[in-house]
């Protein structure tokens, strides 16, 4: 009963660095795989360079010109003149600022809402193992399997008018906040990680008199954060992909976020200002992205073994 | 309270020899009925949750569709007649045909490249990293702003930047977005230029885990780098690809976001899809019970697909 591997260490432990692929060392040296498998790899970042940054390139380009050049130079990377005031102005003429500001009071109550979720339910499932936990994962699980387009309308119409109680949440944040926390994937995920803890900790932690919260606060929680920290980038991430959702319970234009906003505003406004809202749009994930890549890549790796 | 630390460690001196005779897993009574009510208290959240926002809207999607609402007065049951309104709508056809048009579109691009494009990377010897971020980049914007940003890319003419392009390479202007056969073709190519990056990553977690011994031994009886793809690195990725086959199939039938801030449906409705239809009856025309009526209809096709793929996929894997 002795502990070989914390659960954290496993999850840090990246996959080893394999001394060869499909190819061996001794295929490297030969001069026809070398030259072909070079040349593709050339191809290959051409085309990734091409279509993964260079529209992103553009996007800052366009940001920052005027619609005349836009019109003369649309394949050129290099704004002529560079319009810097055309992002102000973008900002202010369109109250950027606004819908960002509820894009981010969005995403971060739902990014709460998901954690708490998945943390109290992965900890009574995997931890607390109650007789009728079974029941109850299985009904969670359930819902993976009914995609969310399929309910759109009666979960609409729940919001709407929450039955039992009878509130409308349509139009106040609680309408994004609450839905996003019935996430069976996240619960999933945690559940997963929380019973590769050992029980050892749990049951000498009973013995010391500590209750199932102590266990949950002092133990587990403080064991999980490589977990939460990838339940989190997941969450913000698709918190702040959102679109159709919000679009039908944020019909008023205080509330919505800037996903729901940029449609409306693309239909009455200068091209290059609405590239500027765009631009303002996608800089908060890329850099997110770019900063986390590693346990980012490592939670859709995860996901690869959903199904 | 304090933990003891040589109690967290779990192993102590002695707590092996301790625990031989007592089996850890006998509770008492009154602590399983205390580990059942702690652990309602911190199921307490998922299940309000669950139950408001999962549970019963599945259930309801079942009974709106027999019903009629105006959401002031209570429902009233209508039976069949939502389903008679939809199958009488001519534009329930076109809509599913586009649907497939759509699902079939994306399926030949995007099953194919990404997993060139991963199997490529994997053996990668430098620069994985920017090749991982590069290719999930399209896929971190959101979908909102990366359906904007193409539909200033295919403005008809000869300034938009791809009839630019195609200039370059002498071809003439395209009217993409305006044109009924071409409309469908541009959705496809952004819808997949914002999903593909998914499906790389998983790929190349996929191929990380093949175990090279299998290479070792094919390269050893002689198995040339093409004959290693095809024989090891392709049936032991069978069952990532058919997953996610499955799923890129079940999320095109979805598709909501590009028609419909893109095209809205236009050129003479090229791209109505079925969600766009279900939005327009629920959110457009207020007739909650013929949208629930489709969305059901969905559903049960969402079933169908994956119960065929599922028993087709069976047959396949058991050689």
């Amino acid at each position: 009963m002795t502990i070989t591997t914390s659960p954290r260490r496993r999850l840090r432990r990246t996959a080893a660095p394999r001394d060869r692929g499909i190819l061996s060392s001794f295929d490297w040296r030969r001069p026809r795989i070398l030259i072909g498998w070079r040349a593709m790899h050339i191809v290959l970042f051409v085309g990734l360079v091409a279509l993964g940054a260079i529209p992103l390139v553009w996007m800052l380009r366009a940001a920052i010109s005027t619609t005349t050049d836009l019109v003369q130079n649309p394949l050129s990377l290099m704004p002529d003149p560079a319009r810097w005031e055309n992002i102000t102005t973008a900002w202010t003429l369109l109250d950027i600022g606004h819908y960002l500001g509820n894009t981010i009071v969005l995403v971060g109550g739902s990014w709460v809402v998901q954690l708490v979720v998945s943390a109290t339910a992965g900890f009574a499932l995997a931890v607390i193992r109650p007789w009728y936990g079974r029941f109850v994962y299985g009904a969670i699980l359930l819902t993976l399997f009914v995609p969310g387009t399929v309910t759109l309308i009666a979960l609409y119409l729940t919001v709407l008018d929450l039955p039992l109680i009878g509130i409308g949440l349509t139009d106040t944040p609680w309408a994004v906040w609450l839905p996003a926390g019935a996430n069976a994937f996240t619960i999933l995920l945690v559940k997963q990680f929380f019973e590769d803890i050992p029980r050892d900790l749990f049951e000498a932690a009973q013995l010391d008199g500590a209750g199932w919260f102590t266990i949950f606060w002092r133990i587990v929680l403080p064991m999980s954060r490589p977990i939460l920290a990838v339940v989190s980038l997941l969450s913000i991430m698709t918190a702040w992909k959102e679109f159709l959702w919000p679009l039908i319970v944020l019909t008023d234009p205080d509330t919505q976020p800037l996903a729901v906003a940029l449609p409306r505003l693309a239909q009455a406004t200068d091209p290059a200002f609405l590239i500027s809202g765009l631009l303002i749009a996608s800089i908060p994930p890329i850099l997110i992205f770019v900063i986390f890549q590693r346990s980012i890549v490592r939670g859709i790796g995860f996901s690869g073994l959903k199904g | 309270m304090t933990l003891s630390p040589e109690r967290l460690s779990g192993t102590a001196p002695g707590r092996a020899a301790q625990t031989a005779d007592r089996p850890r897993t006998v509770r008492r009574g009154g602590a399983r009925r205390r580990a059942a009510g702690a652990a309602l208290v911190f199921l307490a959240p998922t299940l309000l949750i669950f139950g408001y926002f999962a549970w019963w809207p599945i259930a309801q999607s079942a009974v709106l569709a027999f019903q009629q609402t105006n959401l002031v007065d209570p429902a009233e049951w209508v039976g069949w007649r939502n389903f008679e309104v939809l199958f009488a709508d001519p534009l329930l056809p076109r809509a599913a045909l586009n649907t497939l048009w759509f699902t079939a579109l994306s399926l030949a691009i995007g099953l194919p490249v990404p997993l060139l494009c991963a199997v490529l990377m994997s053996e990668l010897r430098r620069g994985g990293t920017l090749a991982r971020i590069l290719a999930y980049l399209p896929v971190v914007i959101p979908p909102v702003v990366s359906v904007l940003l193409w539909k200033v890319f295919f403005s008809p003419g000869e300034t938009g930047v791809v009839n630019s392009l195609l200039a370059a390479i002498g071809l003439g202007p395209l009217p993409w977005l305006q044109s009924p056969e071409l409309a469908m073709p541009s959705l496809v190519i952004v819808a997949t230029w914002s999903g593909a990056g998914t499906a790389i990553l998983i790929y190349l977690a996929a191929l990380t885990g093949v175990s090279t011994e299998l290479y070792e031994a094919a390269e050893l009886d002689g198995a040339s780098v093409w004959q290693r793809i095809l024989h090891i690195t392709l049936p032991q990725m069978r069952g990532v690809i058919l997953v996610l086959l499955l799923l890129q199939i079940i999320g095109a039938i979805q598709v909501f976001t590009e028609p419909y801030v893109m095209t809205d449906g236009g050129p003479a409705n090229a791209t109505v899809t079925v969600l766009l239809m279900i939005y327009r009856y629920a959110f457009l025309f207020g007739n909650y019970g013929v949208a629930t009526a489709l969305s059901l209809l969905l559903a049960i096709v969402l079933v169908i697909v994956s119960a065929i793929y599922l028993r087709l996929t069976r047959s396949w894997s058991t050689r």
